[in-house]
């Protein structure tokens, strides 16, 4: 490989020869560029996300089973029944319940970790990789995990009950306690990813700062609390984006462990969407599901970085 | 590393490859018969190793006699196919042979026009050959879109020692009140009465289905289907719910029933953790293959009971729930995939399989050498059957079929009464017809 980088080097420096390479840029350079490398990005992009959005616009009106063509019009009786399903009712409400445990539970404790392990103290990085691990984890497998530990005859949940003579738990067959029992394993699984963020935001802190306020003898609280906070503002505000989306988005952990069930107790808009739409071969009603979703992800979207990431 | 020994190293690796191919070209074309002109997908549920390598063998003998053709296995789990089948059905590279539970779902198919109609391919005497329910359940409008493998029946499959130690009698629960007087027998004793896999949903149903065959009849169904008088809001499938409630009220259920899926339900059955299941006489192999020794329970502790009557119910006695299962063509597939379900459901097959123990056969005669007391009973009650019922869950087509799993485990959850749930299946069913 030594021999290939020795013949570049020479031809480098005519390429710097100033005022010419700003022409290179302008003139030159957008054009082909944009000829060269966008349409295969727009292509791609049309087919794959525009073009389903606008199909599934179009289904969202109709009866279909999935078979042929759809050409059943009822006009928006899948909307109505949606509005009307209590199901749905249940999984707005626990996707609600999954983006306020993220932001009251989950994100604290992300920044908590990750102001204590920022630092270069020994150990950091083992605790780091640990933390993060669940992350790293398919969510299917982590699901699968889960429903064997809090199985009330074989798992975990059973044995720490058995041990201390209680009667067994089963808290995913509960309806009032599964939506509860996945929300933890949603913290477990996803603090880590947040804790990365802030740790990756912290460690770009200018190190003088804290010097000249620990100088003045500030508290580590005030530290955390005037230096810390404020200049990791851009990145709290990315990570809420995240999770957010994330919450909105949620499925597959679910399905694993409860698929939504008992009773609709633990379903989330996408996993209604699957059961009540793809299951039953109502493509139609799914796909109005799915718009729903989409319409909701999208004012958030916007609306969040309009206003709260106007300035990141 | 330089380019050099790059470059040699590139040589070689490509003379390996080009060798190593020329060797498994040259092994191939070497035995005849590996050559494929046909392959014909066989897609099927099938979890029994034992089964499922008694089917290969079949299809490796078919492969024997038909050089040329090929026939590819291919497995898909029971809820994974349910979802799946829709889009892999319009794919381009669809199953020829798929599994079916005939009913609305069949129904739906061949109005997609994703079917083979085979009638052309069938003569009298081969038809004639199976029992006429079993036939006909996959005949649709007058056309035969395919061929039945089994008959199933649902019942209450108890362990005898489990029983005994609440003091229970099962020759004597012959009514829904002697069932409910049984439950709480067992409750007393400490045993836990029923498994049931509530996370999968439709074994629930079997309970709200067969209580409305019992109450109604044939009759209630078919004027349901016709749309007469309340449709499924009726008498006789409000008072199901009330009775299947009656039963829900009783806590009959194993502690976390409603997370478990059937085949977590056969595993417990099969461990003896509970007294009795209701399920298709498939549990038999299932509670042996599920449970934590492999073995289940023997022979000789298990039983089976008929579902029971309840007073003044205008249906018969001698009335089942169960399936008739077998097998659908896909619209492209060869006329090798239809000869290959002919060689394969024959008298022959169908007795040896029957024998094994894996199912109650459909072909007339085949359930000659059936051992299995619990097998020959079913067959029993299914030959004395006027009126089998097919699952409602299939029957009513994939849409409906689901609510009445949903409003059945509701039931059984505590989270819907009767009167609604009756009410939710109607009106799922009115916006379909």
């Amino acid at each position: 490989m030594g021999d290939e980088t020795a013949e570049v080097r020479p031809a480098r420096p005519e390429r710097w020869i100033p005022g010419r390479a700003a022409k290179y840029r302008t003139v030159r350079g957008t054009a082909p560029v944009l000829i060269l490398f966008l349409p295969p990005a727009l292509l791609l992009f049309s087919i794959f996300v525009v073009l389903p959005i606008a199909e599934a616009a179009r289904y969202s009106f109709f009866s279909w089973n999935g078979y042929n063509s759809p050409d059943n019009f009822v006009g928006l009786r899948n909307y109505l029944f949606l509005l009307r399903h209590a199901a749905f009712h249940t999984a707005l409400i626990n996707n609600l319940l999954v983006i306020a445990v993220s932001l009251v539970v989950q994100l604290p404790l992300a920044l908590w970790l990750a102001t204590l392990l920022a630092d270069r103290i020994r150990g950091a990085s083992i605790f780091r990789l640990i933390f993060f691990l669940p992350y790293v984890l398919a969510e299917i497998a982590a699901g699968l995990i889960w429903r064997f530990v809090y199985d009330g005859d074989y798992g975990l949940a059973g044995s720490i009950a058995g041990f201390f003579g209680l009667p067994a738990p089963y808290l995913l067959a509960d309806p009032s306690t599964s939506m509860a029992a996945v929300l933890g394993v949603i913290v477990w699984k996803f603090f880590g990813f947040h804790m990365m963020l802030y740790i990756a935001g912290i460690q770009a802190i200018d190190r003088s700062l804290y010097d000249a306020a620990e100088i003045d003898g500030a508290t580590r609280f005030q530290l955390f609390r005037f230096i810390t906070l404020p200049l990791l503002g851009p990145t709290v505000r990315l990570s809420i984006f995240f999770a957010v989306i994330g919450s909105l988005q949620l499925f597959d952990l679910i399905m694993p462990m409860t698929r939504g069930g008992p009773s609709d107790s633990s379903q989330t808009i996408v996993t209604y969407l699957y059961s009540y739409g793809i299951t039953r071969m109502r493509i139609g009603f799914g796909s109005a599901v799915g718009v729903t979703l989409f319409v909701i992800c999208v004012v958030f979207a916007f609306t969040y970085r309009r206003t709260l990431m106007r300035h990141d | 590393m330089t380019n050099r020994t790059f470059r040699r190293r590139g040589v070689a690796a490509a003379a390996f490859v080009a060798a190593t191919t020329a060797l498994v070209a040259g092994s191939a074309l070497l035995p005849g018969p590996a050559r494929a002109d046909t392959t014909v997908k066989w897609l099927h549920l099938e979890q029994n190793p034992s089964i499922a390598t008694y089917w290969a063998g079949i299809a490796k003998a078919y492969e024997a006699q038909h050089p040329g053709v090929k026939i590819e296995m291919q497995y898909l789990e029971n809820e994974a196919y349910k979802a799946k089948l829709t889009t892999l059905l319009q794919s381009n590279d669809p199953p020829d042979i798929i599994y079916t539970w005939g009913g609305g779902v069949m129904q739906e198919q061949v109005k997609a026009g994703v079917l083979r109609d085979m009638t052309g391919m069938l003569d009298k005497s081969y038809a004639d050959s199976f029992s006429s329910a079993a036939w006909n359940a996959l005949n649709y409008e007058g056309k035969q879109w395919g061929i039945p493998m089994l008959v199933s029946q649902v019942g209450f499959f108890y362990n005898k020692e489990l029983m005994a130690k609440g003091g229970v009698d099962p020759a004597a629960v012959k009514t829904w009140d002697d069932l409910l007087g049984a439950v709480k027998k067992l409750k007393a004793a400490g045993v836990t009465p029923i498994i049931a896999g509530g996370a999968d949903k439709w074994p629930l149903h079997f309970y709200w289905s067969y209580l409305a065959i019992r109450l109604g009849g044939k009759q209630a169904f078919d004027d349901a289907l016709a749309g007469k008088g309340d449709g499924f809001a009726s008498d006789t499938f409000v008072k199901a719910g009330e009775l299947f409630k009656q039963l829900v009220d009783l806590e009959p259920f194993q502690p976390g029933f409603l997370g478990a899926t059937a085949p977590d339900a056969y595993g417990q059955f099969g461990d003896g953790k509970g007294a009795m299941e209701f399920m298709g006489n498939w549990l038999y192999t299932s509670q042996k293959t599920g449970s934590a020794s492999g073995k289940g329970i023997a022979d000789d502790n298990l039983g089976f009971l008929s579902f029971p009557t309840v007073p003044g119910g205008k249906g018969e006695p001698t009335d089942t729930l169960g399936g008739i299962n077998g097998w659908l063509v896909t619209k492209k597939a060869p006329d090798a995939a239809i000869d290959f379900l002919k060689f394969f459901i024959t008298l022959d097959h169908e007795r040896e399989m029957a024998a094994q123990g894996f199912f109650i056969p459909v072909v007339k005669g085949a359930d000659a050498d059936m051992k299995n007391p619990i097998f020959r009973a079913v067959a029993a009650n299914l030959a004395a059957s006027k009126y089998h019922q097919l699952f409602y869950d299939q029957m009513l087509g994939p849409n409906v079929g689901r609510v009445v799993n949903d409003v059945s485990t509701n039931i059984a959850a505590g989270t819907i009464s009767p009167k609604d749930a009756a009410q939710q299946v109607q009106d799922a069913w009115a916006l379909e017809h």
